[in-house]
């Protein structure tokens, strides 16, 4: 059976869920081969083994966190190179679209990114695409050598199917490029403790209608009641009330999860754009004639600063 | 000393009309119109601020890739300052996928001579993200991507990169390749005087035989990946609304709890 090989997003060894989703549509299109580098790698073993690792290639060095993307750009063009892979895989992150970008055009191939969705074909995997702002569905496949194929969280379910994981060293020699660009600097993020926004199976979002910074602790006990993460519309990062990293929409970031909850929101295509593609959309908005309002499942025509911590306590109380 | 900065452009449809596919399921350009990418306005006010903030000589070209209208993005980010424009235009060219326009990119900036390139995080109609990373493949220099700040001095470029999991600083010496996100700075408006000046500032045109390529290295028939179906997502159709009268959390929670997700 032909080798898949899938990227590894971890931090430290703890391997993210976009990856666990990658090795699940990976199995519909070959056997998959892990490849896991920087600090920790070897100790992503165990989980990928779990969810359907045939193997792992591992290579740590202090280059791929002081140097930007083009490390781990040599890493993966030896990984394709060793393997002779049917195609390629990698998390729609941002670093993961510039890495999978640069791998593809140095090993000749064509390149999709953000696939939603991934089946075998008659000439190689046929990738699912939601395109302008998700009013549009699209089929494509690579045309040209290995598909590399980025594919965005929530794309797939994280299945366990327990494979052997062997892990063995990768051998790599760095390219003249990859020491160009130095991280001089690192500030992790501090956690907050809720899920990855893009990950997420439930989002919770506020826009203008917050009116503050401050008042996004009442959009944040909204999304802790439900387990959910903290997204934000444009407007209100712009205004300073809530990190550029929250940004859902064009120019932020794409979400798909379960439920998504729009409060004050009023859903212009900028915002839309990021969010169309949730599987269920609730929105609470003073104003009846916001455009979100077309989108959701069940809309709120209200007040957000009566609806949202009522809904909270109400949440709160069926809990238990 | 002087620096030359090249600012790569796109010219896209308008998000706020109705986009759609031609019938070779490439973008229909004809039915809706187009306007220079906002996130590439956020790259032309990087290079305008690096020039006003620089000692040196500092030429500011702006580029794009596209068909005749194309110029009006040129148009735009000369009037917001930018010295010059070049517009690579050919009918070969339609249909040419991510790939295929890095390679022409890289060809004209080569030509056109550079020390620094800056571009917009991603375009807003195709939102891939990868141009300016392969541009820094092609051309063979550091790419210094996503930057929501970025600076210039003594032939270094410094900048920030905010991830999921951390922000970092990064640095690399020129030539390089940068991209810039929407949180670099507000893009200025342009001026009426800038408006009047941008009509006389030089636009040239260049085809693909100015770049030494040939037309199967582009467009639909370089592309390396193929599209083979483009369906309208049915609308979705409306939900229940109801107006809040003091039971509008309550009612909320119920339809959550309907559908499992309490």
């Amino acid at each position: 059976m032909a080798e898949v090989l899938v990227y590894v997003d971890h931090v430290d060894g703890a391997v993210r869920k976009p990856t666990l989703e990658l090795l699940t549509l990976a199995r519909r299109v070959g056997e998959p081969v892990a490849v896991a580098l920087g600090n920790g790698a070897a100790d992503t073993a165990a989980t990928l083994a779990e969810h359907g690792a045939a193997r792992v290639l591992t290579h740590e060095a202090a280059e791929y966190a002081d140097y930007l993307v083009v490390p781990k750009v040599d890493a993966l063009q030896a990984a394709v190179e060793a393997v002779s892979p049917a195609a390629v895989l990698v998390p729609s992150s941002a670093e993961g679209k510039e890495i999978a970008a640069r791998l593809a055009l140095r090993i000749g191939s064509g390149i999709i990114t953000d696939a939603v969705d991934l089946e075998a074909g008659d000439e190689g995997p046929v990738a699912t695409q939601s395109v302008f702002a998700a009013s549009f569905t699209t089929k494509s496949r690579v045309s040209k050598g290995t598909p590399v194929i980025t594919v965005k969280p929530n794309s797939a379910a994280v299945e366990a199917a327990p494979a052997a994981g062997a892990v063995e060293a990768l051998s790599v020699t760095f390219s003249a490029q990859a020491t160009g660009t130095k991280v001089t600097a690192r500030t992790p993020r501090e956690s907050t403790g809720r899920p990855e926004l893009t990950e997420a199976a439930i989002v919770v979002s506020g826009g203008r209608g917050v009116n503050g910074a401050e008042n996004f602790s009442i959009i944040e006990a909204l999304a802790d009641s439900l387990g959910a993460a903290v997204g934000a519309s444009r407007a209100a990062v712009d205004a300073g009330w809530y990190p550029h990293t929250n940004q859902v929409g064009q120019t932020g970031k794409s979400v798909s999860p379960q439920l998504y909850i729009a409060s004050g929101i009023s859903g212009a295509i900028q915002h839309r754009a990021g969010m169309q593609t949730s599987k269920t959309i609730v929105a609470i908005n003073k104003d009846a004639e916001a455009p979100i309002f077309e989108l959701v499942d069940y809309g709120v025509v209200g007040d957000l600063f009566d609806v949202v911590p009522a809904l909270t306590e109400e949440i709160k109380t069926r809990k238990g | 000393m002087s620096l030359r900065i090249v600012v790569t452009v796109k010219y896209v449809p308008d998000a706020t009309g109705d986009r759609h596919f031609a019938d070779d399921l490439t973008v229909d350009r004809d039915d809706v119109d187009g306007l220079l990418s906002e996130l590439d306005e956020y790259a032309v006010e990087q290079a305008l601020q690096i020039s006003e903030n620089s000692d040196d000589d500092v030429e500011v070209t702006v580029l794009t890739v596209g068909p005749e209208d194309a110029k009006d993005a040129l148009r735009k980010a000369l009037s917001m300052g930018a010295d010059k424009a070049i517009h690579v235009e050919d009918d070969d060219l339609h249909g040419t996928d991510a790939l295929g326009t890095s390679l022409v990119l890289a060809k004209a900036i080569e030509k056109a001579g550079y020390d620094l390139v800056i571009s917009g995080m991603a375009s807003t109609d195709g939102t891939m993200g990868v141009v300016p990373a392969l541009l820094a493949e092609r051309l063979g220099v550091p790419q210094v991507t996503l930057l929501s700040e970025v600076s210039v001095e003594d032939g270094t470029v410094k900048g920030r990169r905010d991830g999921d999991a951390a922000s970092e600083q990064l640095e690399a010496s020129l030539p390089a390749v940068v991209s810039v996100t929407d949180q670099s700075g507000e893009a200025r408006y342009p001026s009426f005087k800038g408006i009047m000046a941008a009509k006389k500032k030089p636009v040239e045109s260049w085809d693909l035989s100015d770049l030494e390529l040939e037309a199967e290295e582009v467009g639909l028939e370089g592309a390396w990946t193929a599209v083979e179906s483009a369906t309208e997502r049915p609308a979705r159709t409306a939900g229940t609304i109801v107006k809040d009268e003091g039971e509008g959390g309550k009612q909320l929670a119920e339809f959550l709890a309907g559908q499992k997700f309490i």
